[in-house]
């Protein structure tokens, strides 16, 4: 069956859909690596206080919950997996299964933040490990400590921001795709958008052992 | 008089298509958007140039003649943040880049139409928060933010300033994307990577600065505002953090920023060199390889601005030697200009005037770096006039009156008008005598000592900084001056056809006006840029 | 069609290691390495992110440009982290001049 969307899905910019999916293709590729630079301001500061400061990092680390941390993990990397079926799908034209992927990834990704939210960052606040609001653990190495959560709030943070906006598009994409929007000449929306998501997966993918894991658990 | 009315302004074009502002704000043709820029980068030049006027004005008299020591700092804090962000870094790419590479490369558009209207309103979002930040009191970190002072000891607007700067920042990432994406994936048939005018070739290279750089002053702006509203010490020594890593974010980015400023007004030299000598560019590759050099190298030397704060000698070293090996690419453009112009058939209407203003000026400048590149002499010039006079002489002597003659050139072919040529090269004269007698003094007020950002100074400086101040009331009026006949040749300039430099280029081969869509149909390139047959006779 | 289609098997398959190396990395944290600790740590979040960037964003039948832009970010990020470290750590290489006082007699 001939992709209903074909006539309309070229911009007249381009002079063939394949020019437009190669352009959108290396646009959001470039945007990533913006976004390499700008995660990687954080991780050049995080490497220059880690090698500083290592006992109040590891004492740091070591107040973090590893399990929900690594289940956390676990979920992204599902998320992952949703969204490049969802992709796929998109690709083979196949309305039900997009949606159905693209939902799943959205409920996981909404899981990761609300698992940030109500579980660890809360349990941080109570703990009074907030740097700026109530932070008020001692020993030798305090300063360092709250340095070492200076930069977990302001990492996992900037991560769950992007997160949300992550979010945020596929919910978009999930309403144009229950209306039928997307096709096999016309997905470039999702293709990006889940280039974009990996992304975010392979961020938290450094910060899981950068954050959880330092100097081992044992 | 009215001229009679020309074909190319009955028939439709990119200016007649839609006279409604709804059309304007809403725009996704890059022409328009380009003219949307023009207009707010001018504006942020006279409010970023009236901080200056008042600088200078108050540098009349060593007790300062007209403001106190806190508003001064307020006034270059100012003129640095509006200068670099507003009006420097999008000045050329945001105007003659979003104008000029669609059509260079035969292609209808850039690649993300939206995007790029997207950037100009991020960019007006940011400019109204720096703006808020200027009328609500005033920054007085300097356009550099240094920490711990603005992250734990000023109440003035740095927040507001500083997350405007923030969202700006997007807007110079979005154009970057576009060009890169642009310049890779619609070069017109026959349209090979070495046969784009030169222009392309310096405005990607800026694209790839844009966006390799600009996300990490992002995020250091990111730090530095966490800091103020949360205490949280990533660069506060009371919990261990460290200013000097503050420095080191930041000028990973506003090195390669410099290089943002200078390196599209390098791609217009190259152009207007080759139109008013009527010869093809001497050394092709090499102008455009050293373009791309000049961007891979401006992200390794940004320590050269760190060689008294505290930094280790070794980084020291190694950041300086470096930054003698950026000078290297530079050199060779200007070299290769020079051959260029070598035996040429050359025409002195005022695009050709900036140029030459450029070449001369930019060398004095660049030469200067190097001396700030040796270690031992910054150790005695850093923070003096030496360095505002460095600086400025390649950005108001060398991008700036880039800039200026890039919109004379291409103002035929984005108004349909000619403006005064008599006029435009007074301008550029009076531009030209101002801007030495301003900044050449500077030069040796710095090496005498007088610090840079003081409000007063000893009395034995006085001479050389009336004589700067003179010099800046010469170069405003010959600011004013295009504004004039600029705006002028819009309703009144005679008609101008498609091309009335006998330039070669894609552009050229359209009416002037463009059409919305550039091209009737797409373009087919068969020969070299630069083209010029041998000894064509010269326009004008 | 544009771009290439990946067989589900394929993405399922990837997914299987990318659990499978989650749990390594954990499990590896309560064991006494030592330093390598983190070198471990780290070789193995690396394998994780080639992993997603080869098969789940497509990279492996992708252009060259695209991997050049990917090459790109990774070595200016490498840039920034390595040409900023040799500051602090050649911190100490030369001893911190005293103040003047120190070298008035008394």
């Amino acid at each position: 069956m001939a992709d209903p969307h074909a006539a309309s899905a070229l911009a007249h910019q381009f002079e063939d859909l394949e020019q437009q999916h190669e352009a959108a293709s290396l646009g959001m590729w470039v945007f990533l690596a913006t976004e390499v630079m700008f995660f990687g301001g954080l991780f050049a500061g995080y490497t220059i206080y880690r090698r500083l400061y290592l006992p109040g990092f590891v004492e740091g680390s070591h107040l973090l919950n590893v399990t929900l941390g690594a289940i956390n993990t676990g979920v992204l990397i599902c998320s992952s997996l949703t969204m490049a079926l969802a992709v796929r799908a998109a690709q083979l034209g196949k309305r039900n299964a997009l949606v159905t992927f693209l939902f799943m990834t959205v409920t996981l990704g909404l899981a990761f933040i609300l698992s940030k939210l109500t579980l660890e960052w809360r349990h941080d606040y109570l703990e009074g490990l907030v740097p700026g609001l109530n932070f008020t653990l001692g020993g030798p190495h305090a300063k360092s400590v709250e340095l070492f959560f200076c930069f977990y709030f302001i990492m996992t943070g900037v991560h769950a921001v992007h997160m949300v906006v992550g979010v945020g598009i596929l919910l978009v994409l999930l309403v144009l795709a229950w209306k039928g929007h997307f096709g096999p000449t016309r997905y470039n929306a999702v293709e990006t958008a889940g280039l974009y998501w990996h992304f975010v997966d392979i961020v938290w993918i450094f910060l899981f052992p950068l954050l959880y894991l330092i100097g081992g658990r044992y | 008089m009215a001229p009679a009315a020309v074909d190319s302004e009955t028939r439709g074009n990119y200016l007649n298509a839609d006279y409604s502002l709804k059309s304007w704000l809403l725009t996704t043709d890059h022409k328009r958007i380009g003219l949307l820029y023009l207009a707010s980068i001018t504006l942020f030049f006279f409010v970023g140039g009236s901080a200056a006027v008042l600088m200078r004005l108050n540098l009349l008299e060593p007790n300062g003649a007209l403001v106190e020591p806190a508003a001064y700092n307020r006034l270059f804090s100012t003129h640095g943040i509006i200068m670099v962000f507003f009006f420097m870094i999008p000045s050329i790419p945001a105007v003659l880049g979003n104008f000029l590479v669609p059509m260079m490369i035969g292609a209808r558009d850039l690649a993300f139409p939206r995007l790029n209207l997207l950037s100009w309103y991020v960019f007006m979002v940011g400019g109204a928060m720096c703006m808020y930040a200027v009328i609500a009191g005033g920054v007085d970190t300097g356009w550099t933010f240094y920490t711990p002072l603005s992250t734990s000891y000023l109440n003035t607007n740095v927040m507001s300033a500083a997350l405007g700067v923030f969202v700006a920042g997007f807007s110079s990432i979005l154009t970057g994307l576009n060009f890169v994406v642009t310049i890779h994936k619609m070069r017109a048939p026959g349209m090979t990577w070495f046969r784009m005018p030169l222009f392309l070739w310096a405005i990607y290279a800026t694209s790839i600065i844009q966006i390799l750089g600009t996300p990490v002053l992002a995020i250091t702006l990111t730090l530095v505002a966490l800091e103020r509203l949360f205490h949280v010490g990533v660069f506060d020594p009371a919990v261990g953090g460290d200013p000097i890593l503050f420095q080191h974010l930041f000028w990973f980015y506003s090195h390669p920023a410099v290089y943002i400023m200078i390196l599209p007004s390098m791609g217009v030299v190259s152009e207007l060199v080759t139109c008013f000598a009527k010869k093809r560019i001497f050394g092709y590759s090499f102008v455009a390889f050293s373009s791309v050099a000049i961007a891979a190298i401006s992200f390794l030397v940004w320590g050269h601005h760190m060689f008294v704060s505290g930094q280790s000698v070794y980084a020291g070293i190694i950041f300086s030697a470096l930054s003698f090996a950026v000078a290297i690419p530079s050199a060779i453009k200007v070299f290769n200009w020079m051959a260029t112009m070598y035996k040429g058939s050359i025409s002195y209407q005022a695009p050709m005037l900036y140029a030459l203003g450029f070449i001369g000026l930019f060398t004095m400048g660049g030469l200067t770096g190097l001396f700030l590149a040796t270690l031992a002499v910054d150790t005695h010039v850093h923070d003096t006039y030496f360095v505002v006079a460095h600086f400025h002489y390649i950005m108001v002597g060398g991008a700036v009156m880039g800039y200026l003659g890039g919109l004379h050139f291409w103002w035929p072919k984005i108004t349909g008008r000619l403006y005064p040529d008599g006029w435009a090269r007074l301008a550029a004269a009076i531009i030209f005598i101002g801007f030495n007698l301003t900044f050449f003094p500077q030069y040796i007020l710095g090496y005498l000592g007088m610090p840079r950002r003081y409000a007063i100074y000893p009395p034995e400086f006085h001479v050389l900084n009336v004589l700067s101040s003179a010099g800046a009331s010469i170069l405003g009026v010959g600011y004013l001056i295009p504004l004039v006949y600029l705006i002028w040749s819009m309703r009144r300039g005679p008609a101008a056809g498609p091309n009335p430099w006998g330039a070669k280029g894609l552009e050229w081969t359209t009416p002037s006006p463009p059409p919305t869509e550039n091209f009737e149909a797409t373009p087919v390139v068969t020969e070299e840029a630069y083209a010029y047959g041998a000894r064509e006779v010269s326009v004008g | 069609m544009l771009g290439h289609v990946v067989a589900q098997k394929t993405y399922f398959l990837i997914f299987g290691i990318l659990l499978a190396l989650t749990a390594l990395t954990t499990g590896i944290a309560f064991l006494d390495l030592g330093q390598w600790n983190t070198i471990v740590a780290l070789t193995i979040a690396c394998c994780k992110a080639t992993l997603v960037v080869l098969f789940f964003m497509g990279l492996r039948w992708s252009t060259r440009l695209i991997r050049a832009v990917l090459l790109a970010a990774l070595m200016w990020l490498a840039i920034l982290i390595g040409l900023t470290t040799t500051d602090f750590v050649s911190r100490n290489w030369t001893p911190v001049p005293q103040p003047w006082e120190s070298s008035v007699p008394q």
